[in-house]
């Protein structure tokens, strides 16, 4: 084999690798959501598996707070409640009240965070409006509900958790006619 | 040893054909220059450049760091440099140095007569100024310079202005010049070797780079595949990283930094080859375990695939991982200890002088260990946790780039300037350019330290007043440093136009083929009938 060919075979292994890896790239993002998946974490905006804490535990008691943005939307976007006080273990429901100001229909999504931190495995959502997109079109409002349990397994330091959602606008998303289903 | 060759015996085939051996002058020699020691000039000069350039850079951010408050520039402007001083000298000023170093070496080296593809080596080296220019007309983009870090972490990158997209296409544009480089030399070293001259009788220079050439394979497409999500994210409705729509800005940093520690060892690794060079040339001895080093950088290479989440800890991250990528880090420290090891034993009991080279060689040695140990801390998670994005990680990646990279980089010019230039730079300067840099340097990045370990954030303009002290020590230093550069300029410049002709080996140890069998200056053509070696 000539040292020319053999070169060019070379370029082209090579090439052909570096196409691959460029692929490797975006093959890391379906091979991320399968680990946040099965590790069991990332699932902020999924139901909780089931409960397994359900004794009510009456001898603590937490403030919850509650906390409301839209991030480049026109909504206005707040809790019906700030705070509520519960027992972990306990089923709580609580509302908040969302209205599109703008003049057009949009999709929003809202993601909850949590303060602090560490306080967000405890907190499981079993009905939450941020388990799917919400459309609004112009001028509407809606109620939507949250429904969660606090984990009584969370670590006793902890006595306020705040969770606070931001509604996003998903650009591209299809608006169903009429959008009124929550 | 080198028979009679003729021009056009050439064994591979298209790279001297429209040259007949005449040097084409003007500025049409370096446009089309297909010549691995034209080029190979021109990366050096390029990266000098941007040195200057990301230096200035660094001086506005010391400048304004010289005191608590905004006095020179405004908190956009100061992000904006944080993030093109970073990108500017790990992509523009470091890796085109040591591919500068790549061209004008390894066919002398492995005494092959160029390199294996000399058009695509031509337009490796031009895809990069016009990168360059991307990244510095994006400062004048509305709304000024992204001032997202050099690691364009998203959400922020994918919110960014207009300068985020110019940054983008930069990025790319020099990935495909550092990929298309690197297939270049992997072929040069697998294919065009000189009869006899077996992978383990390589000088560690040509192996340190076949081992870096691979990492830029490997992962200079994944970092183009990240920067590519953001793009789409943020101009076709995509949401990779967008939590909104169902992505992750986490994921970024996972892709980022799968990319960004073998990226280190793509900077680190060419600057131990330099060393393992320089090192036995002034001990007048043979490096110490040739085939350990060559182990021990391999190992080095496949360990950083295992270990990018150290970068992460506080990103959100279940503690067994946090355990593994802490115990995958600290095993780094076993291959890095060979190699230290090893370049000290080669200079026990050897016959040492101490020449500018060996100066600057030495003052990696000390300083790069340094940065290593820092490096060992930061990899303990809890420890991690209490001192990331502070100055200490500042102070850490400073002591490995600019005392590790550079100053290897700075001991390969000037042990290799005589042959390149066939004249020789004044010692004495030479030797004052390595006291100032090295005193700076200190006074510079040491400090930094304690501003981190007292819990000083990195990438902010304005700090509170008990870090003073110390951020004034800092910019003084900085200042000092980056003046102490031009002496390096003029060293050089004045080697190229004044300098005492060079004899054919100057240095008494130095052992590989472009001392032993090459004429000083290199002639522009070398090595048309390969020598044989024994």
């Amino acid at each position: 084999m000539s040292k020319a060919l053999a070169n060019r075979r070379l370029l082209t292994r090579l090439s052909v690798f570096a196409v691959a890896m460029f692929g490797f790239g975006f093959a890391l993002v379906p091979f991320y959501e399968k680990i946040c998946e099965v590790a069991g974490i990332n699932n902020l905006i999924k139901p909780a598996a089931a409960v397994e804490n359900t004794q009510i535990d009456r001898s603590r008691t937490i403030t919850l707070e509650f906390d409301a943005n839209a991030h480049g939307l026109e909504w206005e976007f707040k809790p019906v409640q700030t705070s509520v006080r519960v027992h972990p273990g306990e089923m709580i429901q609580v509302e908040y009240d969302v209205r599109n100001k703008g003049a057009k229909p949009v999709v929003g999504q809202a993601i909850p965070s949590y303060g602090p931190k560490h306080a967000a495995p405890f907190v499981k959502k079993l009905e939450c409006f941020c388990f799917k997109q919400q459309p609004l079109l112009a001028g509407e409002g809606k109620r939507m509900p949250v429904q969660f349990v606090i984990d009584s397994t969370l670590p006793a330091d902890v006595n306020t958790i705040t969770l606070s959602y931001t509604f996003f606008e998903v650009k591209g998303a299809a608006l169903p006619k009429g959008g009124d289903q929550g | 040893m080198e028979a009679a060759h003729t021009h056009h015996g050439d064994t591979h085939g298209h790279a001297h054909d429209d040259h007949h051996g005449h040097k084409p002058s003007g500025l049409m020699r370096w446009v089309k220059s297909t010549n691995h020691k034209d080029i190979g000039t021109m990366y050096l000069w390029f990266s000098f450049t941007m040195f200057l350039v990301g230096g200035v850079m660094a001086l506005i951010i010391r400048s304004e760091l010289f005191q608590p408050g905004l006095q020179i520039v405004q908190p956009d402007f100061f992000n904006s440099m944080t993030t093109y001083h970073g990108l500017i000298m790990v992509f523009g000023a470091i890796m085109p140095a040591f591919v500068g170093f790549a061209n004008w070496l390894i066919p002398m080296q492995i005494g092959a007569p160029d390199m294996a593809f000399p058009r695509m080596n031509n337009l490796s080296f031009w895809l990069l100024p016009p990168a360059a220019l991307l990244l510095i007309t994006a400062q004048f983009m509305p709304g000024g310079g992204a001032g997202v870090g050099w690691t364009m972490y998203a959400p922020l990158s994918t919110q960014a202005g207009p300068a985020m997209d110019l940054t983008i296409f930069a990025v790319h544009i020099l990935g495909i010049s550092s990929i298309m480089g690197s297939i270049n030399i992997i072929t040069t070293i697998l294919n065009m070797r000189a009869p006899g001259l077996t992978l383990m009788k390589m000088p560690l220079f040509c192996w340190t780079w076949l081992i870096t050439a691979y990492l830029l394979v490997a992962v200079m497409p994944v970092l183009a595949g990240a920067v590519t999500m953001t793009l789409t994210d943020r101009h076709f409705g995509t949401h990779f990283f967008n939590a909104a729509g169902g992505g992750d800005p986490v994921l970024y940093q996972h892709i980022f930094w799968f990319f960004g520690h073998p990226e280190v060892y793509i900077i680190a690794i060419p600057a131990f080859g330099v060393v393992s060079q320089v090192i036995p040339a002034f001990s007048r001895k043979p490096l110490f375990g040739y085939a350990s080093m060559v182990y021990a950088t391999a190992s080095i290479a496949i360990l950083s695939f295992m270990v990018w989440a150290h970068h992460m800890y506080t990103a959100g991250m279940p503690v067994e991982a946090q355990l593994y990528f802490m115990y995958a880090t600290t095993l780094i420290a076993v291959p890095t200890g060979v190699k230290v090891f090893n370049w000290v034993a080669t200079m026990w009991k050897g016959s040492l002088t101490f020449e500018t080279p060996m100066l600057f060689a030495l003052g990696f040695l000390f300083l790069f260990t340094l940065g290593g140990f820092t490096g060992l801390v930061l990899s303990i998670t809890p420890v991690d946790v209490q001192l990331h994005d502070t100055y200490y990680v500042v102070a850490h990646f400073h002591y490995v780039m600019v005392a590790g990279a550079l100053f290897s980089a700075f001991a390969g010019i000037y042990f290799w300037l005589p042959k390149w230039t066939g004249k020789m730079y004044n010692e004495s300067l030479g030797k004052l350019h390595f006291w100032l840099s090295l005193i700076f340097f200190n006074v510079t990045f040491f400090v930094q330290h304690f501003l981190g370990l007292a819990g000083m954030p990195r990438r902010i303009p304005d700090y509170s007043l008990q870090f003073t002290e110390f951020n004034m020590i800092s910019s003084i230093g900085a200042w000092g440093f980056g003046l102490s550069q031009l002496l390096f300029l003029y060293v050089v410049i004045k080697c190229i136009r004044s300098g005492e002709k060079a004899p054919d080996k100057p240095w008494d140890g130095a052992d590989s083929l472009e001392w032993t069998h090459l004429p000083t200056p290199a002639p522009w053509h070398s090595f048309e009938t390969p020598p044989v070696i024994k």
